[in-house]
């Protein structure tokens, strides 16, 4: 028996990272692979991967990056022409990195995210949920996901980057058509990464010309490494990966977790009686909503775990998959707000944990502060009709709850 | 009880400083620190080990 509806598809040999039911609800699947036989599965769909379900196989991979490399990292290969042109060299460095450039790729730009750096992004996140709720709190309804979730971190991080907030649709569209759409449509997936590189392109060529003060794009231009400026390439492809790593994933962790709440007044109850619990709740949250799926690519023939990998196969880390492994967590479905251990990965392990994973706790802590402040009760207007996106980020998309006004 | 912290094993994770903050904090690099030199005050042994079992590379170490 496999857990889908499709009697034709078996887990272990072909599942489908974006078989609609599978996207719905992946947990069934990652459990069936998971206390199997053989829980790294195979499947030759989408270009051919592994998929390891327990958690400590995710965490060796994530931390065995000589084997597993970073030569590609999304779900799906990259389509053919991205080799070529004026942008062949610009990757998202440094989670497109390997060691020994990893190194000093990572180290720059981690400055900008460390707790107190982050810190003061808080107050203008907190105002900005604000205004995004003034705009629906008295009609009694509002979509979680796409009027609230989806508009909290492109802002963050185009704040961060010094471009303009009033842009975030269209970012927005870019990162989808990178990690949504394009992952199965080489074309879209080209045109965005084309769209984002040019973009950027001619930020950088601004701040060359107009230098600015305290402005994360001048700094990285004038950054040396061993006194040497560093390639005006490794500059756009960082920004090019705030924007991607940025939006879809932490807007995803938001609305996951405002699509829990609610759900479960209980634990609505227990935030508002409690507040000294939210740190450990954000991460329960993060655990058991964990958006990210990264991929890795097998740097030479290895035997991993009984599987024969070659050279060049990609590799799946869900990061949703090891954050619900049994051998790892007690009760692992369960969401438990002030659960004691917890060594969740929903932000990856090893030298290429999220760099930006204090930006999107604080993202996420205060926008779930703030809606419950302003919206304490509220639920789900139809279950049925939540939407989701998945295969790298998953979470939901349109997500319409109700309220009591005033 | 005393802790350190595996600089080498440690990628930033900062779930050390989530669950207890009193005993961990950041570096400019977000990599974790331990704030109190030698033995930590009995009522913050508990969060210590709250700390160790938070960590995704183990990289606390506690020695009693």
């Amino acid at each position: 028996m496999t857990a889908t509806d499709d009697p034709r598809i078996d887990p272990l040999t072909d599942y489908d990272i974006f078989d609609r039911d599978f996207i719905l609800d992946p947990f069934p699947v990652m459990d069936e692979i998971r206390e199997s036989q053989c829980p790294i599965a195979h499947s030759d769909r989408w270009g051919g991967s592994w998929m390891p379900t327990r958690y400590n196989d995710i965490v060796a991979i994530a931390q065995e990056y000589e084997t597993f490399t970073s030569q590609q990292i999304l779900v799906t290969p990259p389509p053919p022409q991205q080799a070529e042109g004026a942008y062949a060299n610009v990757a998202a460095p440094p989670i497109s990195s390997d060691p020994p450039e990893h190194h000093w790729h990572r180290r720059l730009i981690l400055p900008f995210f460390a707790p107190q750096a982050v810190a003061k992004y808080e107050q203008g996140t907190r105002d900005l949920c604000n205004s995004l709720i003034d705009a629906f709190i008295d009609n009694g309804r509002g979509d979680a996901a796409a009027d609230y979730a989806q508009q909290i971190p492109v802002r963050v991080i185009a704040t961060m980057l010094g471009v303009p907030t009033d842009l975030s649709d269209t970012f927005t569209g870019w990162v989808r058509g990178v990690l949504e759409a394009g992952l199965t449509d080489p074309k879209v997936r080209m045109e965005s990464r084309m769209n984002i590189l040019n973009y950027f392109r001619a930020q950088i060529d601004d701040r060359k010309a107009n230098p600015r003060e305290n402005d994360l794009i001048t700094t990285l231009l004038n950054a040396e490494v061993d006194g040497q400026k560093v390639p005006e390439e490794y500059v756009h492809g960082v920004c090019n990966l705030m924007l991607v790593a940025g939006v879809d994933t932490t807007w995803s962790a938001i609305g996951a977790s405002l699509w829990h709440l609610a759900q479960h007044p209980e634990h609505r109850a227990q935030l508002r009686e409690n507040p000294d619990l939210w740190p450990m709740a954000i991460e329960e949250l993060l655990r058991a909503y964990a958006p990210v799926t990264m991929a890795r690519l097998v740097g030479h023939d290895t035997e991993f775990e009984g599987c024969p990998m070659k050279a060049g196969d990609r590799v799946l880390m869900s990061f949703p998959a090891a954050n619900r492994d049994p051998r790892q967590f007690d009760r692992p479905d369960e969401v438990i707000l002030d659960r004691e251990h917890n060594r969740h990965v929903a932000f990856g392990a090893g030298i290429h944990r999220c760099a930006g994973s204090n930006l999107a706790r604080l993202e996420l802590r205060v926008a779930l502060q703030t809606w419950l402040d302003r919206i304490p009760e509220f639920e789900l207007e139809d279950p049925s009709a939540v939407t989701w996106a998945g295969g790298q980020v998953r979470g939901p998309r349109q997500c319409q709850v109700r309220f009591p006004v005033g | 009880m005393k802790v350190r912290v595996d600089d080498d094993a440690c990628h930033g994770h900062q779930m050390c400083a989530i669950a207890a903050p009193e005993v961990f904090g950041s570096d400019d690099y977000g990599n974790a620190v331990v704030l109190i030199d030698g033995d930590l005050p009995p009522e913050l042994e508990a969060k210590a080990r709250r700390a160790e079992g938070n960590c995704p590379e183990r990289a606390i170490i506690i020695e009693d």
